[in-house]
Parts: structure tokens; C-alpha cells; sequence
């Protein structure tokens, strides 16, 4: 069958079934093999909050998002170009996503009556005009494989949950990718079921030829290489990132890791991973409580570690009385905060910016402390470990700002070697004769450490107000005041231990788009689309929300207009106006859902005419 | 893998014969003359040289209220922490750090109510933890308000009709949580408090003690029943291992099993001897659910002193198992291979 060659910059495909059919597993699988065939690859997975909805149903869909392309795709993509639909409800709730054109790949044995009175269709929409705007490639998967493996001794049931992995066959000649990644996968994973083993790889061979062969498919994608700097690469998801920061943190620093965790959406990964880690020394504690995870991490900061606590939105706020606790005895402490739509339980499973304000300003008393927002998946690392350098650096605990949509979305990372991290070093205090406990380093406002175990510093701490330099507990009202504006000078003097703000496009003009946290890939496109067309527009994104880079006041300056996007009605945006005493436009968005780069496209095209 | 911590943490040292008073630190304790704490603070500072543990390796962990202060009264290593939470704070360092001897210092209203989730489960985990719950049976710091151990029809500024509230039983709640050791002190019993301090220390987990500490502001008098001379021998029974329960002012009187209910009976009339009453086994867990459940029961006498004192591995110790046969397992960790992960690829 003689093919075409569609050449591309990117292109979107989706992995849509039930929640049992094995979409997250396929999804990264395709994405894993697209990533280390050198192109770039940006996921996003998308599920319900139901552990397993009834299956065929409309909230029972599980889906997967994979984005890739020859340059730096930053987003899971804004439309869908191919649309893997495993059932009829698969289908019907991606109609709103699919790009005109766009390739969907049914599986026809998913579109049988009770699937499709599951999804509400009176025709089966595969062979009615409805979709007359898509190509629809409609497979009877269940039928291959059945056909394929007939004869052999496998379990019906196996074959049957073969049907992802013929899928990822197709999808893998569609964009010309080899099977070898998969292969070596399946081989691993199921090393010691060889009927297992069977079935699939020969489901993803014969999805791979069925491609092949199909006149349904008349093309092939063709994505050139990205071109990445040399190193050693893998895919991260956000909440990974995350833990390896630590990690490497505490190989840096030289302290002993501690986690101290209650499970939480979207944030749970993260203490599952670290969980598994014992054989890298590294101790964490399920807690029986939010309070409890923030709490005995404070306890084993106290003990000499580098201890952290991660959570989402409503943990947050059960946490903020120790956070309190943890400014005034000043303590390193690193908080990650993998928000999620609010308030309350809200959309658990679904991304939001709406912590920001919490994040910054939730405490009892005056009781400021540094803020970091990451950007991507990978930046999550980056992020991450910055927490640690500062919240050991300045004596103070940390909030780290991710979400839901880089937490569990995943893209390329470049591997650093630990040796080549940004140096954290610690220096406990060791000369009993000049020890005191609010004693503090004139350069970082830093006080002394000394631990217990550490002989004749023996000392007190705790949350009542402390006497300055001494640490006995003291009334005194000049002396909390004195206290009170230290412990603001030593967060307020990290801005000049932060790079500047970086400005992506001229460093001045019409409007500036400022963004944080999770919102950069659709900013980034966005800003790309409109400086290709030539408009006077730049993009600054921060990481530091607290203290904020100092050339962050005169560099707004330098803009007619400045443009926040965020995921809430406007948090940043009342920062901004409140700090630096100027106008600023907001693009709000609370559905549960990123950003698409067209949005900002369309607000940044409002704002220029 | 070595980290800074061994470094700077001497492993072998020897132990300077400590006196009380150097754990006496520099200042002012600041509670009410005749408050109950001071009948603690006392005998801790007087069982610590015994500890046989140089002083930094010692942290007094507190909450909040009268008995939170206790933590800036000895000097050692402490942590004045917030209301409800010096259990969960003495989790984390103790896992971090088991090489500290770890002392709580709580109360009523700390433990109990606020706190409650944590001491629950600390007990459940069996952390080496040596908790002092300070139970005055009112909330004092905050000026006098009925607390989770305030008996029924207590009268207190929150309660000025009496309180409607049936109290928790601190070392019930402490067994069913399974603590595997629980103990009930008294204030005005100084040598008894030395003695138990210094079992709890010896006890390898979560050592769980009540100790009844009048209040003389807002509920003075609250255990007088059980402390006071020519009283207190009918109202108390004094548990000692292998030994009858006996009690009384000629010890006269035994406590005896009817089928599961425990009774009173009197050696004097005949019908019983020394040889029908109950002999108390801190190793019976059983036993030790049928003593706590004498609290509060008008017509028998209220135990004080150790009721279980089992072993079992503690949370800290099988946090180091677990590492140590997992390095067993893989061998030297390699952090550079951690991060690349096992499906990576170079360019
Ligand atoms: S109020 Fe009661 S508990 Fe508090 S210090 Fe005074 S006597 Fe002791």
C-alpha cells in the first residue's frame, strides 16, 4: 500500500477508553518511545476522580494526551490530531477537542448497542455523517486479536486486554516511530507471565502491520528531530521531578532526607515514590494526619534533616499553624503544595492556580516566607531544589507552588549529574562558646543551628516569641517587634540571592505577558505565535514569588500594558498592583483545565487593538 | 552512606555524673505556688543523671498549656511546640533521630482533645516515645474551662451548669490505641514518679504515663481522694508486678475477679485470703484493660502505677530494618542512577 509522508511541526494525539482498557500505560509507552527517538513529547493524563466508573460510560473515560514535535511543543496541545476512541463514550466526550481533519482511530467492538446506549448515541455515530468533518479509521480490535491469537492457549481475558496494545501498534507506524521501546517494556514487565508477554507483543505487531497495511491510512507522519543538546535524557512527570530534587538536595547538602506525608490528590505520588526508596536511606513517614506530615517534619528538621512535607490545596490550609511554628522557631522546611481546583474538595483531580494568595499570605501573624512557582514537569525539578537551597540557606520554611497538570504531566529531562547542581551547603554551629540560638549570620540573617546531639549547645525552642539573639522566651514588645522585622529582612534579602527576571522577546514595548507556575507552555506559545506576526510583545515568567527578582518593578515599567494569565481570578494579579502600584490586565481561567496557547492568543490580539 | 550528621554527632562518649541540678536550666519556672507540675518537674531532673545519657542526647518536647512549659524547664535539648502536636513533632525528630531519648511533656486538653489524633496513633506505631501526660482535668493556661478528663457535672467557667460530657480514660484510651506500655502516676508521690520515669526510659517504644497533676487555681483538690494521708489507702490500689492487689489502710482489702468484673473484697471476714485476689502481671495485656477500666467505678479503688509494660518492636527500629535490608538487598546506593531512572536515553 503506497503511503504519503506528512511532514509536521507537532501534532496531538489522544488515548481515550475506559478506565480499564490501559490508556495511561499506552500513552506512555507512545511517549516514552517518541521521547527517546529524539522528538519532544509533552503529556498530559487526564482521568476520572472514580477509581473505576462503571464501564462504557460518559465520566468513566480515561484519557491520555501526548503532544509532540520537532522544536520545544511546551503544552499537551490545544486540539487533538489523532483521537484514539476505544468505545463510544471515548469518543463523544473528545468531539470538542478534535482538530477538523482530525484521525480517529475506533475501536468498532467499543461501539457495540450497550456501548453505545452507554453513550447516549441512537446511530452508531461510526457510520453516520455526524463525523463527516474527521477521518475515521474504525478497527474491530477485539476481532484481531481474537483472530490472532486464536489457537494459542491464552486466556480469553488476556486477549481481550491486548486491545491498548494493538492500538499503540497502529499509532506507532502512524508516526513512524519503532517498536523497540514497547518491546523491551513488555518483556520486562512481564518477564514472568510468557502468555502475557504473548499476547501483547504480538497485539502490537499486528496494530503496527494492520497500519501498514490499511488503505484507511494513506500517510505517515514525519516529526524531524528536535535537536537536543547532548546528555542523557528521560521523560519526568512533575510530582517525580519533585522527589529526585529532594533527593538530590540531601546528597548535596549532606543531610539525611525526611518526609512527612498524608496522602492527597493530585500530590500522592510523591510520597508514594520517596516511599519506595529505603534502599537510598531514605526515611519518611505516612502521617496520620495533614498536620501530622507537617508536624513531624518539623520535628526531624529540628533532628539535623532535610525534611519536607508535600500536599494540595485544602492540606495546605491544615498545615498553615505549623508553617507558623516553623517561621518562628526558623526552621528549614520545604512545603510542596501540588495545587488542584478549590475551594474545598472542588475538582480534585483537575489543575488550578487559586493558592497562590494562601500560599503567600495564609498564616497567623507576620510571618512571611519565600514562595516558588514551577513552570513545567521538568522545572519542577529545578524548583523544587531551590526550595531546599533557600529554606537551608536562610533558616525559613519554603512553599513550593505546583499543580495538578505539571505534577502528573510529563515531558523530556535532561538528567543533571548531582556533582553539577548548584552547591548547598550546611554548617551546623560547633563552638559551644559563641552559641546562641537567635544569633544570626550578617549576611543572610540566617540564625545559628546546632542540633540535638551537638555537646553543650543544649538549648529551647519553640513558638513563643524569643529574645533576640539569646532565644529565652521573652514579652518584651520592642524586642517582637525587633523580631517580627528581622525575620521579614531575612526573607525580603533572598531577592538578592535570586537571578533577575528574564525577559523572553525586547525588553520593552507594548505589552508584557507576566506569567508563573504552570501557565509558561501556553504563554510561550502564545507569545511565539504573536512575535512571529510581528507584534511588540514580550514574556517574563517567574519562578521567585516571594521575595520577587529585584528588577522586577523597573522592567514592567518598561511596557504600556502587562498581561497575567493564571489559573484563578486574578491572585497574582493583586500582587502586582498592590507591590508595584500599577495597572494590571488579568486573563482569568477556572474550568479545571490549562490554558490554550489560542486564549492568551486571542486576549494578547484584544489588548493590541 | 555517611552524612554530615555522623560526622558531627559523637557515637561513644563518656557519660559526666550528672547531679539534678544540672539539669536545672537558668530560669524562672513560672507556675503557680503548689501547682502539681512542680511534682514532676522534680523527679525528672532527679532520674535524668540515671538515664546514663550525656544531656544533648535528651529533647523535652511540649504542647500548650500549664504543663507546655515544662519543655524550657530542663536543660537539655527542648522544643516548645504548638497546641496538640508535640506527639507528631516527637515522631518525626525520633525517626529522624533515634539515637535521642525523646520525653513529652502534654496535658488534658493538649493530649487528649486537640492532640488526640496523634497520641492515638503514636501508640499504634509504637514510636520510643516517653509520653508525661499532665491530667489536671481542666484546661488551666486558658483560665479554667472543662477538658475531655473533667468528670460529668464538673463545674467550670465553660460548664457553670456542670459539664454534660462523659471523660475520657486516658489509659483505656492509651490500651485500645495499643500502647504496649502504660503506666498512672501521681504528683505528690515523688519517689513512685522517679521510679516509673525511669521504667518508661527503659521501655523500648511508646511508653504511655498519666500522671494526676492538681491543679490549685482552677481545680484544687481534684485528686485529694487519692493523695491525701488517711484517705488515699482506701482509694487507691498500688500495682506491683507479681504481687497481690491488695490495698487499704491495714491492707486489708484485695480486689478480686467476679467472672470478668472486678471486685472488692474484704480479707478480714474469712470468706477470702491473700490467695482468692487477682496478682498483677504487667506483661497480661487482659489484665491490663480490666485495671484501666476500674477509673471512674465509685466502689473500687483507683490503680496507680505500671498496667503493661510489653515490648514489641518500636516504629524507629523497623524504619531501620527496613533500610538496612534494603541496602543488604542492593548494595551502595547509586544517587546519579536514581535520577536517570531506568528508561533513558542519550542524545
Ligand atoms: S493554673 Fe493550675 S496548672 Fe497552671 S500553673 Fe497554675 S496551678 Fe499549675
Amino acid at each position: 500500500m503506497p503511503k504519503f509522508i506528512r511532514t509536521v511541526e507537532d501534532a496531538t494525539i489522544r488515548f481515550a477508553g475506559d478506565s480499564g482498557d490501559g490508556m495511561q500505560l499506552v500513552g506512555t509507552q507512545f511517549s516514552e518511545t517518541a521521547a527517546s527517538t529524539g522528538i519532544d513529547v509533552n503529556t498530559f493524563p487526564d482521568y476520572p476522580s472514580e477509581i473505576r466508573a462503571p464501564e462504557g460510560t460518559l465520566y468513566g473515560v480515561s484519557a491520555f494526551q501526548v503532544h509532540v514535535g520537532s522544536k520545544k511543543v511546551n503544552t499537551h496541545g490545544d486540539v487533538v490530531d489523532v483521537l484514539v476512541a476505544m468505545n463510544a463514550s471515548s469518543l463523544k466526550v473528545n468531539i470538542p477537542r478534535l482538530a477538523d481533519k482530525c484521525i480517529i482511530i475506533a475501536d468498532m467492538s467499543g461501539f457495540d448497542t450497550r456501548n453505545l446506549k452507554l453513550a447516549g448515541y441512537e446511530d452508531n455515530p461510526l457510520k453516520s455523517q455526524d463525523l463527516s468533518n474527521f477521518k475515521v479509521v474504525a478497527v474491530d480490535i477485539e476481532q484481531e486479536v481474537k483472530k490472532l491469537l486464536k489457537g494459542s492457549n491464552i486466556a480469553p481475558k488476556v486477549i481481550k486486554k491486548t486491545r491498548n496494545f494493538f492500538a499503540l501498534g497502529l499509532t506507532l507506524w502512524l508516526f513512524d516511530r519503532s517498536q523497540e521501546h514497547a518491546l523491551r517494556w513488555l518483556s520486562r514487565r512481564f518477564a514472568n507471565e510468557a502468555d502475557i508477554l504473548e499476547a501483547n507483543t504480538r497485539a502490537l505487531q499486528a496494530g503496527y502491520d494492520y497500519a501498514q497495511n490499511s488503505s484507511l491510512l494513506d500517510f505517515q507522519y514525519k516529526i524531524e528531530h528536535i535537536g537536543l543538546e547532548k546528555g542523557t535524557y528521560r521523560n519526568i512527570s512533575g510530582n517525580e521531578a519533585v522527589a529526585l530534587a529532594l533527593v538530590a538536595a540531601s546528597q548535596k547538602s549532606r543531610l539525611p532526607l525526611f518526609l512527612g506525608s498524608y496522602p492527597i490528590t493530585p500530590a500522592t505520588d510523591i510520597l508514594q515514590y520517596i516511599s519506595a526508596l529505603k534502599r537510598y536511606g531514605i526515611k519518611h513517614l505516612q502521617a496520620e494526619d495533614e498536620i501530622a506530615g507537617i508536624c513531624s517534619a518539623i520535628g526531624a528538621a529540628y533532628g539535623g534533616n532535610l525534611a519536607f512535607t508535600t500536599t494540595s490545596g485544602p492540606g495546605l490550609s491544615l498545615k498553615i499553624e505549623a508553617i507558623g511554628l516553623a517561621v518562628m522557631t526558623e526552621l528549614p522546611l520545604v512545603i510542596i503544595n501540588v495545587q488542584r481546583a478549590g475551594p474545598s474538595t472542588g475538582l480534585p483531580t483537575k489543575p488550578e492556580q487559586s493558592d497562590l494568595l494562601q500560599a503567600m499570605y495564609g498564616r497567623h501573624g507576620e510571618a512571611p516566607l519565600p514562595v516558588i512557582a514551577a513552570r513545567s514537569a521538568a522545572d519542577c525539578f529545578d524548583s523544587a531544589y531551590e526550595g531546599a537551597r533557600l529554606a537551608l540557606k536562610y533558616m525559613t520554611p519554603v512553599i513550593v507552588l505546583t499543580d495538578g497538570y505539571i505534577a502528573q504531566g510529563s515531558e523530556p529531562w535532561k538528567v543533571p549529574l548531582i556533582a553539577e547542581l548548584p552547591d548547598i551547603t550546611v554548617k551546623f554551629h560547633d563552638d559551644p562558646a559563641t552559641f546562641q540560638p537567635y544569633k544570626r549570620d550578617p549576611e543572610t540573617l540566617a540564625r545559628m543551628w546546632a542540633i540535638p546531639g551537638m555537646q553543650g549547645m543544649e538549648h529551647r525552642i519553640g513558638g513563643l516569641e524569643k529574645q533576640d539573639i539569646k532565644g529565652n522566651v521573652s514579652h518584651d514588645p520592642l524586642n517582637h517587634q525587633k523580631m517580627t522585622e528581622l525575620r521579614k529582612a531575612k526573607i525580603d534579602g533572598i531577592a538578592s540571592d535570586i537571578p533577575d527576571a528574564k525577559i523572553l522577546g525586547p525588553d520593552q514595548g507594548k505589552l508584557l505577558v507576566l506569567g508563573w507556575g504552570s501557565t509558561y507552555g501556553a504563554i510561550r506559545n502564545a507569545a511565539d505565535i504573536m512575535q512571529n506576526e510581528g507584534h511588540q510583545i514580550s514574556h517574563v515568567h517567574l519562578r521567585h514569588l516571594h521575595p520577587f527578582p529585584e528588577n522586577l518593578g523597573t522592567l514592567m515599567d518598561r511596557f504600556e500594558e502587562v498581561l497575567v494569565p493564571e489559573m484563578n481570578l486574578g491572585q497574582l494579579q493583586i500582587i502586582l498592583q498592590s507591590r508595584y502600584l500599577r495597572k494590571v490586565e488579568g486573563l482569568h481561567k477556572v474550568q479545571g483545565n490549562p490554558f490554550t496557547a489560542s486564549e492568551i492568543v486571542e486576549k494578547i490580539s484584544s489588548m493590541l487593538h | 552512606m555517611k552524612t554530615l550528621l555522623d560526622e558531627i554527632l559523637q557515637t561513644t562518649q563518656s557519660v559526666p555524673a550528672y547531679e539534678a541540678k544540672d539539669f536545672k536550666p537558668d530560669v524562672d519556672v513560672r507556675w503557680c505556688a503548689g501547682c502539681g507540675a512542680f511534682s514532676v518537674l522534680s523527679p525528672v531532673q532527679r532520674f535524668l543523671p540515671n538515664l546514663n545519657l550525656p544531656k544533648e542526647k535528651i529533647v523535652f518536647i511540649s504542647g500548650i498549656g500549664c504543663s507546655g512549659r515544662f519543655s524550657y524547664y530542663v536543660d537539655t535539648y527542648g522544643f516548645h511546640s504548638i497546641h496538640g502536636r508535640p506527639i507528631a513533632i516527637a515522631t518525626g525528630l525520633k525517626i529522624a533521630r533515634p539515637d535521642l531519648s525523646v520525653w513529652i511533656a502534654t496535658g488534658d486538653g493538649d493530649c487528649m482533645s486537640i492532640g488526640g489524633n496523634h497520641m492515638i496513633h503514636a501508640a499504634r506505631r509504637n514510636t520510643d516515645l516517653n509520653i508525661m501526660l499532665f491530667n489536671n482535668e481542666v484546661y488551666s493556661l486558658t483560665k479554667g474551662q472543662a477538658s475531655p478528663t473533667s468528670h460529668p457535672g464538673q463545674i467550670t467557667k465553660s460548664s457553670p451548669l456542670g459539664s454534660l460530657e462523659d471523660a475520657f480514660n486516658p489509659a483505656s484510651l492509651a490500651l485500645g490505641s495499643g500502647a504496649p506500655f502504660v503506666a498512672r502516676g501521681i504528683d505528690k508521690d515523688r519517689q513512685m514518679m522517679q521510679d516509673l520515669f525511669e521504667k518508661a526510659a527503659k521501655h523500648k517504644g511508646f511508653a504511655f504515663m498519666e500522671i494526676y497533676t492538681n491543679c490549685v487555681i482552677f481545680n484544687d483538690g481534684a485528686f485529694e481522694e487519692y493523695t491525701r494521708k488517711g484517705i488515699r489507702e482506701d482509694h487507691t490500689l498500688m500495682l506491683e508486678h507479681g504481687k497481690p492487689m491488695l490495698f487499704g489502710k491495714e491492707m486489708d482489702k484485695g480486689v478480686r475477679l467476679d467472672g470478668y468484673t472486678p471486685v472488692v473484697v474484704n480479707l478480714r471476714d474469712g470468706e477470702y485470703s491473700e490467695n482468692d485476689v487477682l496478682v498483677h502481671n504487667e506483661k497480661d495485656s487482659t489484665l491490663a484493660f480490666i485495671l484501666a477500666n476500674m477509673t471512674y467505678h465509685e466502689s473500687l479503688p483507683r490503680p496507680i502505677g505500671v498496667f503493661l509494660d510489653l515490648e514489641r518492636p518500636s516504629y524507629e527500629s523497623r524504619v531501620e530494618a527496613q533500610i538496612n535490608a534494603e541496602i543488604e538487598k542492593y548494595g551502595e546506593p547509586d544517587f546519579d542512577g536514581l535520577l536517570k531512572g531506568k528508561s533513558f536515553w542519550t542524545v
